[in-house]
């Protein structure tokens, strides 16, 4: 089993006649997902490699049976675009585009909090569960189908820290990249809670980075609730403060956000934290004895 | 995106909010004859993005026109040192000269977007004019906090929650409510990040005014704001971190010997923070982005180099879209556009690595090549001279 995606998701993307939509879909395409629709307005009736085009999220769940939407509209059309797909009734919305405004994020997050729909990104590289369904920009090829989760606020650090995995001989259940913004859909809570009810996956691997008090709130929640093993790491232990370090969540802002701060609260949490990038993959067959 | 206060101040002004009144001036006789204008006691402020002005000597209260000229002069050109700008100062190119008021109190006021609650907050506190991190650390009781419904904005209610509970009364307590309401107004249409009224002030007639003013506001919004991207003051950022951000790059100049090239945010933070646990000192910070070509890579490569401090550089490159065999051919192609004379250690992981590492191992050029990260940052930092 898996979390989030696997063989049975049925994804239309949102922005697929686009150029950055066009090359991914192709690429989700090629590792078996199934894309059952795009939606551009305006080009309804169109197709795009044999898949149907849309104008509207609605018609794509109406006539495809889609149950996910992958978004790759540009920065300023994200909002509604996010909103379109949540009425739309689909049950996930992942998120790839960078750049939306944060204020676009705060009422958008507040609209769908009243919907049984769960966002991914933005600015992120969106989810895989290795074997089954590629639903984002990751290359596939360095994943391995396994039972260790995957949760990181970054993108080719995700892609490291699964190429560890995988070059020690451990496969992954699901990753997902959760964005590197200050305001996103899925938290590590609410996908700590989904791997801790998986029966599939064995530990979980979360990278964090300064800013914010994510890692902090994880930390509680993994004290209380967490069954499996988390292994972690900080990016940013070298970080000057109040410097906004590419993502525009990582900055060190007011003292508080340090990768100091953060991982203390992992560690007091029972969190193996791994000081160095390159040892993530070791600290995760350590906790599980491999 | 940083302002100055007095840009702050005049938004304030375009919102109905009111502040001190002043001018502001580039050189001394300038700020005299605005003193001369405004006339007896003015305050002449250091216009510079840091905070901590006051403190650093760029803050002073003086009589009459040849005490502010005298003042202006003492600062215009020269670099004002607070605890936010690091040892070398920032150089005074601007101050504001205004109009002395009477305060009876100073409070403070501030918005952010709480990432906790993904609203847009208000925190209040009579403890005004001082730091307010200060503040929150030794007694975060005093700070009165209220958070807007995304949907609804800020409602009146919330804003009286915040006048009274300052202890104020009669027509200041509207009249903080009023500012309050069109604070949150200014914030969200002009998408800030934060706003900072620190302090606000009670004047000695009961009028509630803004003293000082710290606006910044959200880059990813700017390109539905060309009036406020025209209120940004390149001289008040590093020239390297300017010269990368109109090459897309996204570069933070730091104090070591290892220039850094990677490509993702994350794994930049990751790869400094290695080439510090194998004991060297990063020289930056750079993301290359997810493109990594050939005219990337040799911005790149001027904008680390420009850096004299720079020993060796380490080049890490996670091929995930991107193929490890272009990202290579763009680093020969750009090694040889800018005449390179530091040692380079080339780690390429992920989508054809094989066949970029053999690209660079044949190119003749003053390479190494590593596997691994923990191997490529304990190689770079050999390069730049060994452990410190």
């Amino acid at each position: 089993m898996s979390i989030l995606v696997n063989k049975d998701t049925r994804i239309v993307v949102q922005g697929i006649t686009g150029r950055e939509g066009t090359f991914h879909t192709r690429q989700c395409v090629q590792y078996g997902s199934n894309v059952v629709a795009g939606v551009t307005p305006g080009k309804g009736g169109q197709d795009m490699d044999g898949i149907p085009v849309f104008n509207t999220v609605a018609e794509a769940v109406r006539e495809r049976d889609a149950n996910a939407s992958l978004i790759f509209v540009p920065p300023a059309f994200c909002g509604d675009a996010v909103l379109e797909a949540t009425e739309a009734g689909v049950d996930l919305v992942i998120c790839i585009t960078e750049g939306i405004p944060t204020l676009d994020m705060v009422k958008a997050k507040e609209a769908i909090r009243y919907h049984n729909v769960r966002l991914v990104g933005p600015n992120c590289p969106g989810v895989i569960t290795p074997g089954e369904c590629k639903m984002g920009i990751m290359p596939g090829f360095i994943h391995k189908p396994g039972d260790v989760g995957v949760i990181s606020r970054s993108g080719t650090l995700t892609y490291e820290a699964v190429a560890q995995l995988t070059e020690l001989g451990i496969g992954q259940s699901t990753c997902i990249g959760i964005g590197g913004d200050p305001v996103i859909g899925s938290t590590f809570i609410d996908l700590l809670r989904l791997f801790n009810g998986d029966p599939d996956t064995a530990a979980v691997v979360m990278i964090g980075e300064i800013g914010g008090s994510a890692e902090e709130e994880a930390a509680a929640y993994i004290k209380e609730e967490m069954t499996k093993p988390v292994v972690s790491f900080i990016a940013g232990q070298t970080a000057p403060p109040g410097k906004r370090m590419g993502h525009a969540g990582a900055i060190i802002a007011g003292g508080k956000g340090t990768a100091a701060e953060k991982i203390k609260a992992l560690e007091d949490a029972g969190v193996t934290v791994s000081h160095s990038p390159a040892e993530i993959g070791v600290k995760i067959a350590q906790v599980l004895g491999r | 995106m940083k302002i100055h206060e007095y840009q702050a101040k005049d938004l304030l002004r375009e919102f109905g909010i009111p502040t001190t009144e002043g001018g502001v001036a580039k050189t001394a006789k300038d700020a005299a004859k605005i003193a001369e204008k405004l006339g007896g006691k003015v305050v002449v402020k250091a216009q510079i993005h840091a905070g901590g002005r006051g403190k650093g000597g760029g803050v002073k209260v003086v009589n009459g026109s040849a005490e502010a000229e005298a003042a202006a002069a003492a600062m215009l050109g020269k670099p004002l040192i607070t605890y936010q700008t690091g040892p070398e100062g920032q150089i005074v190119g601007k101050v504001l000269v205004e109009g002395a008021v009477g305060i009876a109190q100073e409070l403070y006021l501030g918005m952010v977007v709480d990432r906790a609650s993904e609203r847009v907050a208000f925190m209040a506190s009579t403890e005004g004019g001082v730091e307010i991190e200060k503040v929150a650390a030794e007694t975060p009781e005093k700070i009165l906090k209220e958070f807007a419904d995304p949907g609804l904005g800020l409602m009146p209610y919330q804003a009286r929650n915040l006048a009274y509970g300052l202890g104020l009364e009669g027509k200041t307590a509207s009249a903080a409510a009023s500012f309050i309401m069109k604070l949150y107004r200014l914030f969200v249409e002009k998408d800030c990040s934060l706003a900072e009224i620190n302090p606000l002030i009670i004047t000695d007639g009961g009028d509630v005014m803004a003293l000082d003013a710290k606006l910044n506001f959200d880059d990813n919004a700017l390109y539905r704001h060309p009036e406020l991207t025209e209120l940004r003051d390149l001289t008040e950022e590093n020239p390297s971190e300017v010269k990368a951000s109109e090459y897309g790059l996204s570069y933070i100049k730091l104090d070591g010997a290892v220039g850094c090239m990677v490509n993702g945010a994350g794994l930049a933070m990751a790869t400094m923070d290695i080439i510090k646990l194998a004991g060297g000192e990063p020289a930056n910070f750079l993301d290359v982005g997810g493109g990594a070509n050939e005219e990337s890579v040799t911005n790149a490569f001027k904008i680390i180099l420009a850096d004299e401090n720079v020993k060796a550089v380490l080049v890490n490159i996670f091929g995930g879209i991107v193929r490890c065999d272009v990202v290579a051919q763009g680093v020969v192609a750009a090694a040889k556009n800018v005449d390179l004379k530091v040692p380079v250690v080339v780690r390429l992981e992920g989508t054809n690595a094989d066949a970029g590492l053999k690209l660079i191992e044949e190119s003749g050029l003053n390479f190494q090549t590593a596997k691994g990260l923990k191997a490529a940052a304990e190689k770079a930092v050999a390069a730049a001279g060994g452990v410190k």
